[in-house]
């Protein structure tokens, strides 16, 4: 291991080592505030999560849906794009996904009908991921405004279909899927009995490879970080840094979108309005903790999920507010850590001759 | 106050002195030992070549960073390390190269900015109409008060950079390459300024490297090079030859034709030709080509040459006559507004970078920091920027070939450390560029854009690029170089090339070429009538 | 549907929406990109809340309001002048982080996870129009007091200097991270100020009441092109819709969702350049190096 490597991995390494002190810290803080001891609470928020079937099986859930929205934006930065549209993108996806899964006949296969629910949950997520890139490239109008704007239109663009056309009565969902629902993990491990736990994980690490190999095993891969790293010498090595862009865009949403059957095919068997519950802006979290790296990303993930249930699980003893109190605290500080920590560096490194 | 004359110099108390002043940035220093002294009421010329210490050293007198080592001293006063804050109190204004100005706001705001008048509280502009109205009137700098400097033509904006200095009571003006981007009645415009400043009172130091404007203007002249002081001279008894000569050094004897030291002025006779082959086909033909920059001027005006294979061109010329427009042109980025680029015979005019590539061009950006490396890339994958489609299969990179071509080259360009993984951020100037040439001349090409190839490279580095660049040429290559570095050109060329103001003022082979004929063009004194 | 009474109701829905954006104005035109509005306007509703809770008063209420969003803005100018965090990522956090932080005191404070006990707005005397509310006058009042601020002030002319070209502005001596600070420490008070307005309407606080008007001020800032009055405009006009959809609710003549979609979409429209170039300041957004 030469000293460049192990500097690019304190790089790397060193804010999400942030994230996790300032987490204790301040969880620290907020649980004495309620009277109660950091220990026993810390202790009470492992056994909720890793410590047994069902608790880890609802953190392996709600990592899962993260890992896809950690991976759409995390695609995103590589080539020097903000997706702040993944809550969007993932609702859509999700709808989409139901949409085909209520058209297709229970005849079908579960082999067909799966895949192409999850084809339609990419389609979906990549279209909303369009539009952006589209503006972007065209207008050179700034994806991170277009994204938020455009949130709140698709999310109200579903509410509406959902309210008015597809409802099931006194619900906002549609009617259970007749095709295309993926297996729960407790149909083959019983102790996850309960849990929302399904084998869209599987799903998951396979996107988050497919993603690493993208990146770094593919040559559009090194074209799309190159022009997220230096756009000039991209185009000198002839990419078309629009063309890189709109494709990235694009695929970012279709990751967040193919995150949706997480929900709908797998959990639920139907779409929900509102299903999403944040994890599209949690995935920018997820992104930043994880430095944009498919592996990162998906501890990162795991991370904000045990954070989550084991908000559920203290709950006895302090809200689980302090849980989303702690979400917000260790974003800002992993923010405010990743340029100190590449300036520090930086000046530390000298090049190997004057 | 009239100016001092040249024999009361001495006397007088220096306006500015600078001695012994350091400045690293990192590994780079920027300035070593260097040293100012300018008397009140002249105007000093501080000249030399880009990466020279000039601008660093300038900084540094006006506070904007403060130095390692040495001091500062203005009207006798120790003032080293001051902020701007203190060097605009103390009556210094410099006026950059990078105009700071604010282009949403007026003339009247951007010159009263952080001195503004109020009136009951509020910002009187009113009264900062007048005052600017008044200020312009009494200096001859004619501005409109009233417009956003956003509509400004590149005079009226440098004016209003003057003003600003002048309205915060500035007596010593410093001026970074003031001329660069003006149209020569602009020009004569602002010489016209500046002496009736220097004849008010004012002390002016003017950063510059065009050598008629120091001969015209200037009563004293320094020169820097390399970071360091190397002379200050009087410009009456100077010449431009010598300034040139000053400026770019006569202990680089290491720009031989055949590898052997020169001495300043001499060259060798003639190289053995290369023998061009029987069928004549121009490596690279450019035709009238055409090249409109941001202010809608023509940057490059109609520029026509051809190269064979097995020769090189090489363009000399200060920077910023359209060399780079020009080079950017040929590589594909950049656009074209006329005219026609072929090589080997094939028009690629309208081609793009990849297709340039593949019909055989190679290019050496000039920068190799923005365009020519991603520096947080490995120097492996760095070795495959232009040409990552042909090592990948199907879309996949071929991770074995990938590390071949990483070993082959690092060892016959002696990349140094020689680990392919390292980032190429962590490499020397001299290295990072033999990755870029190991890249661009490592596989087969017809025609190389070299431009400034040996820029920021040290000196066992610098040999080494040269030997490449005549192995290519032996080997019936086309090379068009491009040097602000004189001796440069001189030792590798076959032809030589001024670009001057978009054109080529001549080109000449090199056995008829001398530093001082080629000055002249170069300064624009000396034209010739075909190109 | 009356016109008077249009009017009024437009009015009072667009008094959140007036302090907010005039807030993200303030802040975006002296270079930082603002899309905290939201948190800085729940803190300053919850802040209020309190306030007017144990003290009885709402004029204590606004006060507190008022220190809820400084405290939030300052987090957020250190993060991102200080520390030269990414702008995005701190306004997104800041309002992740003012859901939490309020739910986790309202539960502290109020035992509760979705309101607050009732609290005294300002007396109602008048008329039931709600004209004699000093926060509404406020809010109407805040765009052109922003203006005037913004273009015949020397703080003004600086933080415009130092969104547009802060080299130049230090060049000249102004400190740059300093009018920054003070910009988004008034985007953070302003923007409270909206939802205090909210709080004290509504005579409680409510989880999440903000409902996502910090983005609609965000449309307005950038509808309005980074300029007080005509982010005021858009407001008006974002209020107008919203006021006209509840007014003819029940009409079914457009769907409330699309309805809301309006200040989005026309945002969209606007940063596609097709009514005319929306630039921003120049140096909005770049603290990074």
């Amino acid at each position: 291991m030469t000293s460049r490597f192990r500097e690019q991995m304190e790089e790397a390494l060193f804010p999400p080592f942030v994230a996790l002190l300032v987490a204790l810290i301040f969880g620290d803080l907020l649980i004495l505030s309620y009277g109660q001891s950091p220990a026993s609470v810390y202790r009470l928020l492992l056994e909720g999560t890793w410590g047994n079937a069902y608790g880890f099986g609802q953190v392996l859930y709600k990592a899962t849906t993260l890992a896809f929205t950690g991976l759409a934006v995390s695609l995103g930065i590589r080539a020097g794009l903000f997706n702040v549209g993944a809550e969007s993108q993932l609702a859509a996806g999700g709808f989409l996904a139901a949409l085909v899964g209520l058209g297709l006949s229970p005849a079908v296969p579960g082999v067909i009908g799966v895949p192409l629910c999850m084809l339609a949950a990419a389609l979906g997520g990549g279209i909303v991921g369009a539009i952006p890139a589209f503006l972007r490239v065209k207008f050179g109008a700034h994806e991170v405004i277009v994204t938020i704007m455009l949130n709140f239109v698709v999310l109200a663009f579903l509410n509406w279909i959902i309210a008015n056309h597809l409802h099931v009565p006194e619900t906002l969902h549609t009617p259970e899927i007749h095709n295309g629902a993926i297996p729960r993990l407790s149909q083959f491990i019983p102790a996850f009995h309960g849990s929302a736990a399904n084998l869209t994980i599987l799903i998951a690490l396979l996107a988050a490879a497919g993603v690493w190999f993208l990146l770094f095993r593919t040559r559009r891969g090194y074209e799309l970080r190159a022009v997220g790293l230096q756009p000039d010498a991209a185009e000198y090595g002839g990419v078309s840094v629009g063309g890189v862009w709109f494709r990235a865009l694009t695929l970012s949403g279709a990751i967040a979108g193919l995150g949706g059957i997480n929900y709908v095919l797998g959990y639920k068997h139907y779409y929900e309005d509102q299903f999403a519950g944040g994890s599209g802006f949690l995935g920018i979290a997820v992104a930043l903790v994880g430095r944009n790296h498919p592996i990162g990303v998906i501890l990162a993930a795991l991370f904000f999920a045990t954070l989550s249930q084991g908000g559920l699980a203290i709950h006895a003893f302090v809200p689980k507010q302090m849980v989303e109190v702690l979400q917000g605290v260790v974003i800002i500080a992993v923010a405010m850590s990743v340029p100190e920590v590449r300036r520090a560096l930086r000046q530390a490194r000298r090049p190997a001759s004057a | 106050m009239t100016a001092p004359t040249a024999t009361a110099t001495d006397r007088a108390q220096p306006a500015i002195r600078m001695q012994g002043i350091d400045k690293s940035f990192g590994p780079v220093r920027a300035n070593r030992g260097a040293s100012l002294e300018v008397i009140p009421g002249e105007i000093h010329a501080l000249v030399g070549e880009n990466g020279a210490g000039k601008s660093t050293l300038m900084r540094i007198l006006g506070g904007l960073m403060k130095p390692d080592r040495g001091k500062l001293e203005v009207n006798g006063r120790d003032v080293t390390g001051w902020s701007t804050n203190d060097a605009i109190a103390a009556g210094i204004g410099v006026v950059h190269q990078h105009f700071m100005l604010v282009p949403t706001l007026t003339v009247a705001e951007n010159i009263v900015l952080g001195q503004e008048p109020v009136k009951t509280g509020m910002f009187d502009y009113e009264r900062a109409v007048a005052e600017v109205q008044a200020l312009s009137k009494e200096t001859g700098l004619a501005v409109s008060a009233d417009r956003k400097v956003s509509e400004l033509s590149v005079g009226e904006a440098q004016r209003v950079e003057i003003l600003k200095t002048l309205f915060r009571g500035a007596k010593i003006l410093v001026l970074d390459e003031p001329t660069a981007v003006l149209s020569p009645p602009e020009v004569k415009e602002l010489w016209t300024v500046l002496r009736r400043l220097r004849d008010a009172g004012g002390t002016i130091v003017l950063i510059t490297h065009r050598l008629d404007e120091v001969m015209n203007l200037s009563d004293t002249i320094t020169v820097m090079r390399g970071g360091e002081t190397i002379e200050r001279i009087k410009t009456a008894t100077t010449s431009p030859a010598e300034i040139a000569r000053a400026m770019v050094g006569r202990d680089v004897n290491l720009m031989s034709r055949q590898g052997e030291p020169l001495g300043v002025g001499e060259h060798s006779t003639a190289p053995e030709a290369v023998p061009i082959s029987s069928d004549y086909s121009a490596a690279l033909e450019v035709t009238d080509l055409v090249v409109t920059g941001s202010q809608h001027t023509r940057v490059v005006d109609g520029v026509t040459f051809v190269i064979q294979p097995g020769e090189i061109l090489g363009i000399a010329g200060v920077e910023g006559n359209g060399q780079t427009e020009l080079i950017e042109a040929i590589a594909g980025l950049r656009k074209t507004e006329s005219g026609s680029i072929r090589i080997s015979g094939h028009v690629i005019t309208d081609k793009d970078v990849s297709e340039r590539r593949s019909a055989g061009l190679a290019h050496i950006p000039e920068d190799r920091h923005r365009r020519g490396l991603i520096l947080d890339y490995s120097i492996a994958d760095n070795l495959l920027l232009g040409r990552q489609d042909t090592f990948a299969s199907r879309g996949v990179l071929d991770t074995d070939r990938i590390d071949e071509n990483a070993s082959t080259q690092i060892k016959s360009f002696d990349i140094r450390p020689p680990s392919a993984l390292l980032p190429a951020r962590a490499l020397s100037g001299g290295n990072q560029q033999k990755v870029v040439i190991a890249r661009e001349m490592g596989h087969d090409f017809t025609v190389l854009l070299a431009s400034q190839p040996t820029r920021g490279v040290d000196v066992g580095a610098i040999e080494f690029i040269h030997e490449r660049l005549r192995a290519a040429r032996a080997d019936h290559k086309a090379i068009l170089l491009v040097s602000a570095e004189l001796n440069e050109v001189l030792a590798l060329a076959d032809r030589v090339a001024v670009m001057y103001r978009g054109k080529f003022a001549v080109v000449m082979p090199v056995a008829e070429a001398t530093e001082e004929t080629l000055g002249e063009y170069m300064i624009g004194t000396r034209k010739e009538s075909a190109a | 549907m009356n016109p008077i009474s249009f009017l009024t109701q437009m009015l009072r829905i667009s008094v959140p929406y007036l302090f907010a954006a005039s807030g993200g104005v303030i802040a975006e035109r002296a270079g930082i990109i603002s899309l905290a509005l939201e948190g800085f306007m729940l803190t300053g509703a919850f802040s209020a809340t309190l306030g007017a809770y144990y003290s009885g008063s709402p004029w204590i209420g606004v006060l507190c309001g008022i220190l809820g969003g400084l405290v939030f803005g300052m987090i957020h100018a250190v993060a991102t002048i200080r520390y030269r965090a990414d702008q995005v990522v701190v306004g997104i956090a800041i309002n992740l982080l003012a859901v939490g932080v309020t739910r986790f005191f309202l539960k502290l404070a109020f035992a509760s996870s979705s309101n607050s006990p009732r609290i005294n707005g300002f007396p109602a005397k008048l008329s039931a129009h709600g004209f004699d509310n000093p926060l509404l006058w406020m809010g109407l009042l805040v765009a052109p007091v922003l203006a005037f601020l913004l273009y015949r002030t020397r703080f003004g002319l600086r933080a415009r200097a130092v969104g547009e070209h802060p080299d130049a502005a230090e060049s000249v001596g102004i400190p740059v991270a300093r009018v920054r600070y003070a910009a988004v420490a008034l985007s953070g008070m302003l923007a409270a100020l909206g939802g205090v307005y909210l709080a004290l309407d509504q005579h409680q606080f409510t989880d999440q009441m903000t409902a996502g008007r910090g983005f609609i001020a965000v449309a307005a800032v950038i509808f309005g092109r980074w300029d007080p009055l005509r982010a005021a405009l858009a407001c008006l006009l974002f209020a107008a819709a919203e006021t006209l959809q509840i007014q003819l609710q029940g009409n079914h003549i457009i769907p409330s969702q699309f309805v809301e979609m309006i200040p989005y979409v026309l945002t969209i429209v606007a940063l596609a350049g097709v009514v005319g170039k929306a630039t921003p300041p120049a140096a909005l957004g770049k603290t990074e190096h």
